[in-house]
């Protein structure tokens, strides 16, 4: 009977979580300075015949664009989920321990010295970057959870860090060429615009392996939940596990700030509901749904920021942040009380 | 002998600093081996090194004559279950889950439970009396349950050896009988090796088939109970120095009252012992005469009175011992009478009583 209800609602969370999905991808796609008819995308999305115009908006502005904010999204919710797994505390997340401004500040670098070089920078390098960025705070987080054991202790210092970063980079952008500034600014504010099917394509193998490979690791990943000792003693490799689940989480933000420039609380607020809806924090069930939730979240967010204040684009950090915090807040309320 | 669990001259501890040194000890299937010592002894250290916890700085642990460091984590999770002393929090949990976690080394690449698995749950919650639980969530069970819930997960995990840090922490008394005695009846019944510590130095003496007592950085001694367990062992053990330990009963006496005695307590069979503690707890130095050496008030009365008379068991009260009696008697203000069952032996009994009532003593 009770694991009749369970799968019940998981059913219905699942199926809420899709529909909201459908929603988001159709109306972002039917949304936009140009005012393309519905049945007219549909017309273009599935013949791909139509005006040149009306082509290159569909295909070379929208889509790509609401594709990388589900992505994206997705990987930056499951990037959160995995850190919280990892510091045994909801409230870790790539933003708060510092780590997107790591990768950021990263890519901002490479930016300016390749631009400045070659002309571009390819997708890859940027993920690389970032990937660098991110491993680079992340043990720096590591080094300082040896001697501070309290999660306050290691928040503040991850905010530290990201403030360090984000001066770092203030300072990069503040001193680039002229011709770079306007790149910059966007992206490290944070923004989904100015994707193309290249980067769509690089993002999904990137995302998609972790994501699977996060989707495998479900077993290890509830063990976990009963502490570190109870892991090791039921089988699990801490030693390796930890190294996995450090090293998926830098990817998958990483790729995330490539791409899209830091984005806050995501991570946090999106495994929180999540978990609440489904009334489990079983791994099986929960990272899916993240992965869901995440792109829910983003693709909402992202249209938002495009028509708020259409044709001015808001940064996408401005709208999750507005959403996300509360949430954060609430958990923390809610947190307090479940202790006391 | 055949040994099941064997440390071979194992030396544990963090790091470069040693805690306990030049362990041997074998263990035989089925046997239950208890860990005792003070507060902060090594118990611990002794065994999150026999789990793989910590690496052994020196020596080995060896199951089945096999090296520990040779068994994968996955390997020794199908041998080796343990219960820690460190509180958990999962999120989200129901207590059966809690439990079916302990069916990982025996689950597929998603950790899904089979039929076989969710019996094998039902059957561990059952075993535990943990069933009545089982839907609620794990964090808002008492501590008991908590307890209880985490031996099901680990006998769900099938071992052959079991480890417990502490198991009977924030138990009351009622579960920390009830834990033991499903611990004893899976070493009987199951054949499964039992180490544990324990801080209950009584309990340790009822369940255990030996003891291990841990002092300074050695093993202090080591044998069944009745062999190890005396006082003076106890004392040093623990280093007490005011109060005693009755490793007989495994009862714990506070200090005395010194002093020459205010009162006289007459009793026997048992009934002094309330009026001992009574006057023990209000710090009033008392005598207490004439007890036979058989009888329960003895076992008390010698840890707290601060003057005793005995006479040998079935006995008439010599004339000797007679006149003791009435010496405290007349230096005591106050007799109480317990309530005493007189026969032929100790009619002087009430002869005594006889004399603290002329004397206007007797309340």
């Amino acid at each position: 009977m009770r694991s009749h209800s369970r799968v019940i609602r998981y059913t219905i969370v699942f199926a809420a979580l899709l529909a909201l999905l459908i929603l988001m991808l159709i109306l972002n796609i039917n949304t936009g300075n140009v005012q393309i008819s519905p049945i007219r995308i549909f017309e273009l999305l599935f013949t791909g015949r139509g005006e040149e115009n009306e082509l290159n908006i569909i295909f070379k502005i929208r889509l790509p664009r609401l594709i990388m904010a589900a992505l994206l999204g997705g990987a930056l919710a499951l990037a959160g989920f995995l850190l919280q797994t990892f510091f045994g505390n909801p409230i870790a997340g790539p933003f708060v321990l510092g780590i997107s401004s790591g990768a950021k500040m990263l890519v901002a670098l490479t930016m300016i010295y390749f631009l400045d070089k070659a002309g571009r920078v390819s997708s890859i390098l940027m993920v690389l970057s970032a990937f660098v960025g991110a491993m680079m705070s992340t043990l720096f987080i590591l080094v300082i959870s040896q001697h501070v054991r309290q999660m306050a202790g290691l928040l503040v210092a991850g905010i530290m860090i990201g403030y360090i970063c984000s001066a770092i980079t203030d300072f990069l952008v503040t001193f680039a060429e002229d011709s770079d500034i306007v790149n910059l600014r966007g992206w490290s504010l944070g923004s989904f615009s100015g994707m193309d099917m290249g980067n769509v394509r690089s993002a999904l193998i990137i995302v998609g392996i972790c994501s699977i490979f996060t989707f495998f690791l479900s077993k290890p990943i509830g063990a976990f939940q009963l502490g570190e000792n109870y892991a090791q003693s039921m089988g699990v490799n801490v030693r390796r596990f930890r190294i996995l689940l450090i090293l998926l989480s830098s990817l998958l933000a990483a790729c995330v700030t490539a791409y899209a420039g830091p984005i806050s609380f995501v991570g946090i607020a999106v495994p929180f509901l999540m978990k609440r809806s489904l009334k489990t924090a079983k791994p099986l069930v929960v990272i899916p749904a993240t992965f869901l939730g995440g792109a829910v979240f983003c693709t909402f967010s992202d249209l938002i920021a495009r028509t708020a204040f259409a044709p001015t684009e808001l940064n996408i950090s401005t709208v999750t942040s507005l959403f996300g915090a509360p949430i954060v807040i609430y958990m923390l309320l809610n947190n307090r009380k479940n202790k006391e | 002998m055949n040994a099941y669990l064997n440390l071979e001259n194992l030396t544990v501890g963090y790091g470069a600093h040693a805690v306990i040194e030049d362990i041997g000890l074998q263990v035989k299937k089925g046997e239950i081996l208890t860990l005792i010592g003070a507060n902060g002894a090594g118990k611990s250290t002794i065994l999150k090194t026999i789990i793989k916890q910590l690496p052994p700085l020196k020596g080995a642990v060896m199951i089945e004559k096999k090296g520990i460091a040779d068994y994968s984590f996955s390997e020794l999770s199908k041998t080796m279950a343990v219960v820690l002393t460190e509180r958990i929090r999962p999120e989200l949990m129901t207590c059966r889950e809690v439990v079916a976690m302990g069916r990982y080394p025996y689950t597929g690449r998603l950790g899904l439970l089979g039929k076989e698995d969710e019996e094998k749950v039902a059957g561990a919650m059952r075993a535990v009396h943990a069933e009545e639980v089982a839907d609620k969530d794990f964090n808002a069970t008492s501590d008991g349950q908590k307890q209880r819930v985490l031996l099901a997960r680990a006998l769900c995990q099938e071992p052959e050896l079991l480890i417990l840090d502490e198991p009977t922490s924030f138990l009351d008394i009622r579960y920390k009988l009830e834990l033991l005695s499903i611990l004893r009846n899976m070493a009987r019944q199951k054949g499964i090796t039992v180490v544990m510590s324990l801080h209950e130095i009584d309990l340790a003496m009822k369940i255990s088939d030996r003891v291990v007592c841990v002092k300074g950085d050695r093993i202090f001694c080591e044998g069944s109970p009745e062999e190890v367990l005396d006082e003076g062992v106890i004392r040093s053990l623990y280093g007490i120095e005011g109060g005693h330990f009755d490793p007989l009963f495994g009862s714990l006496e506070l200090p005395r009252a010194e002093g020459r005695p205010e009162v006289l307590v007459l009793s026997d069979s048992g009934r002094g012992i309330p009026i001992y503690r009574r006057l023990q707890k209000e710090g009033r130095p008392f005598a207490a005469a004439v007890v036979y050496r058989n009888d329960q008030d003895y076992q008390v009365a010698r840890y707290l009175a601060s003057e005793i008379v005995t006479e040998e068991p079935f006995r008439y009260i010599s004339d000797e011992n007679y006149e003791k009696a009435l010496s405290l008697l007349d230096e005591c203000k106050e007799v109480y009478d317990a309530g005493l069952s007189i026969g032929e032996c100790n009619a002087r009994m009430a002869k005594l009583r006889q004399e603290a009532a002329d004397r206007g003593k007797l309340s």
